[in-house]
């Protein structure tokens, strides 16, 4: 049995008297794709953030593989293959989205010290920024500055950037946010044609999506784990139909 | 800056991001104006060399990585006194004392920016202010070394090549300020264009996404400040060695405040506003304390409210958007 490609145990934060993580212990097993519901104010976002280490637990352990990453730099877990997206658009709005897509694959290479050479010299990072782009059909508009991209080639791009980084496993927080309904399909086509080694815990509201997309799903309520288990499973799960599927509220 | 109609493949995109335009040459030919159009003025457009070049050297931490600092002027005076005591106790070779003064001033741009990438906004204004005034008393009190407020007596240059001496109109000077200033231009020019430059902007466009693509965004701000402070020492260097003197003036912070007016008249985060900007700046106090000289501050606060609120990009940024529109049509 290989070890999963992220775990955690024992996880917890609290923000003065507020528990926003309680005791959360996961396991994604590799080459998998969950997905993390829960409503409003359940801690999904908080459990991104102390995952990829923008926050610091007040307990517990995190593994990338079987390293414990708990007291790595942000930037040393992108490293070693934890990259993530964000809900509200993280952007680099001056770049455009080839400069923004070669800026991470040069990071990862490790030419970002290079200030010598023209950047149009490293012919090899540019070539894989520009895959990159073409995959997510950003291909035709990736000389536009970001902050002309239309809403929903900006959600696209969140995604660009993070795989640029070439992750293992890639945590996405909502990555359709603030998209029209019609037009989320296409974001949840792209990230369904990503490789199927690449471990994803996506974060989203639309069931249909979570369902078609998921095969795992894991229910945070609370800051704490609520439930897990199959689409299937969770569906039939009456408390889960209670506590959040039953609801028709949104959020 | 955009290559509108065609379509180009990536490589040539980026490349094409970093040719050099006829604007540009235009630009460094028109240096050259001076020696023909201005001869009695030529000490004047050595200053203005000299502070371009310093405000090239705020235009990589403030327009590139986007760091503010209101405390320059330290790296400009270590510089200055680098080059004027090296001179002073009996090396007076100008090539080698610039080396020293970057140096010096490198080494200590290096020190304080490990304090520097930790901080962001007004923190790293405060901090870059405290580091400013430190300096200028610290030069101040050690007056059996800097001369104090008489400034630094006894700098003597040597001959350019060992031929060419500075002169009273300032023809050596204008062509020695020049001539460093265009090659460390060129150099800031191939750094901005470099990944490192890309690495930089990345910093300046979105501080928070740098650390989620993987980047040590910390360190490339210690390596640039480095870079930076270095070259403000050149400046100062250059001064000292042109005029034969150095004043506790180099350190105020009169001269870093300055500074960042000059950048935001002439617009930065595009390598030539530095240079408009200390241009305007300083033909714009020459000819205004010509009519009333305890006014001066009067008409740049003027000048500053106006570029501020119709070209919040600087003169060149207004330019730009200028010839932008005009293409279009």
């Amino acid at each position: 049995m290989t070890a999963p490609a992220l775990s955690t145990k024992g996880l917890a934060k609290t923000f003065g008297s507020l528990v926003v993580a309680r005791d959360i212990a996961i396991s994604l097993p590799k080459g998998v794709r969950y997905a993390l519901i829960g409503p409003n104010g359940a801690g999904k976002t908080t459990l991104i953030n102390l995952m990829t280490g923008m926050l610091k637990p007040n307990a517990g352990q995190i593994l990338l593989g079987e390293e414990d990453i708990t007291d790595l730099e942000p930037q040393q877990r992108v490293r070693r293959g934890l990259a993530r997206t964000f809900q509200i658009n993280t952007l680099f709005p001056g770049l455009n989205a080839l400069e923004a897509v070669t800026l991470a694959v040069c990071e990862r290479r490790g030419i970002s010290r290079d200030f010598w050479r023209n950047v149009s010299e490293h012919r090899e990072a540019i070539e894989e920024a520009h895959d990159i782009l073409v995959k997510l059909r950003l291909g035709d508009s990736c000389y536009q500055p970001t902050r002309e991209l239309p809403y929903g080639r900006q959600r696209l791009l969140e995604i660009a950037l993070a795989l640029a980084t070439k992750p293992k496993v890639l945590l996405l927080d909502e990555p359709a946010a603030g998209v029209p309904q019609e037009e989320s399909g296409d974001i949840f086509e792209a990230v369904a044609g990503l490789s199927n080694d690449l471990t994803l815990l996506f974060i989203e509201h639309d069931m249909h999506v979570v369902f078609r997309f998921a095969s795992h799903i894991i229910v945070l309520v609370g800051g704490a784990i609520f439930a897990e288990g199959s689409p299937a499973e969770i569906s039939a799960d009456p408390r889960v139909r209670e506590v959040y599927l039953g609801t028709r509220k949104h959020g | 800056m955009a290559l509108t109609g065609s379509i180009a493949s990536p490589q040539a995109y980026l490349q094409a991001q970093g040719r050099w335009q006829p604007v540009e040459v235009a630009f460094w030919l028109a240096l050259l104006l001076p020696y023909v159009l201005f001869p009695n003025y030529l000490s004047l457009a050595s200053q203005i060399a000299i502070t371009a070049l310093f405000a090239l050297s705020l235009d990589l931490i403030l327009g590139y990585a986007g760091i503010v600092s209101l405390g320059h002027a330290a790296f400009f005076g270590l510089g200055s006194y680098t080059a004027g005591l090296l001179s002073k106790y009996g090396w007076g070779e100008p090539f080698s004392g610039l080396l020293a003064a970057a140096i010096v001033a490198g080494i200590v741009g290096y020190a304080t920016s490990f304090i520097i990438a930790r901080f962001r906004h007004l923190a790293l204004i405060m901090l870059t202010l405290g580091f400013g005034l430190l300096l200028g008393e610290l030069a101040n009190s050690a007056s059996w070394l800097t001369g104090g407020v008489d400034g630094l007596q006894g700098v003597h240059m040597w001959k350019l090549f060992g031929y060419f001496p500075f002169d009273l109109y300032g023809r050596a000077a204008y062509t020695y300020s020049l001539a460093i200033l265009f090659v460390l231009f060129l150099f800031a020019r191939r750094l901005i264009n470099s990944p490192f430059g890309l690495s930089l902007r990345g910093i300046r466009e979105n501080w928070t996404r740098m650390p989620a693509i993987g980047a040590p965004s910390r360190r490339h701000i210690q390596t640039i400040y480095t870079i930076s402070a270095a070259i403000a020492g050149i400046a100062g260097a250059l001064l000292a060695q042109t005029t034969e003197t150095v004043s506790l003036e180099t350190l105020s912070f009169e001269r870093s405040a300055e500074l960042l007016v000059m950048l935001v008249l002439g617009g930065a985060g595009r390598l030539y506003g530095g240079l408009v900007g200390a241009a305007i700046f300083m033909i714009a106090r020459d000819q205004f304390s010509g009519i009333a000289p305890q006014y001066w501050y009067f008409w740049i606060g003027v000048l500053l409210v106006v570029v501020v609120i119709f070209l919040p990009n600087g003169v060149l940024g207004g330019l730009s958007k200028l010839t932008a529109r005009w293409r279009r049509k």
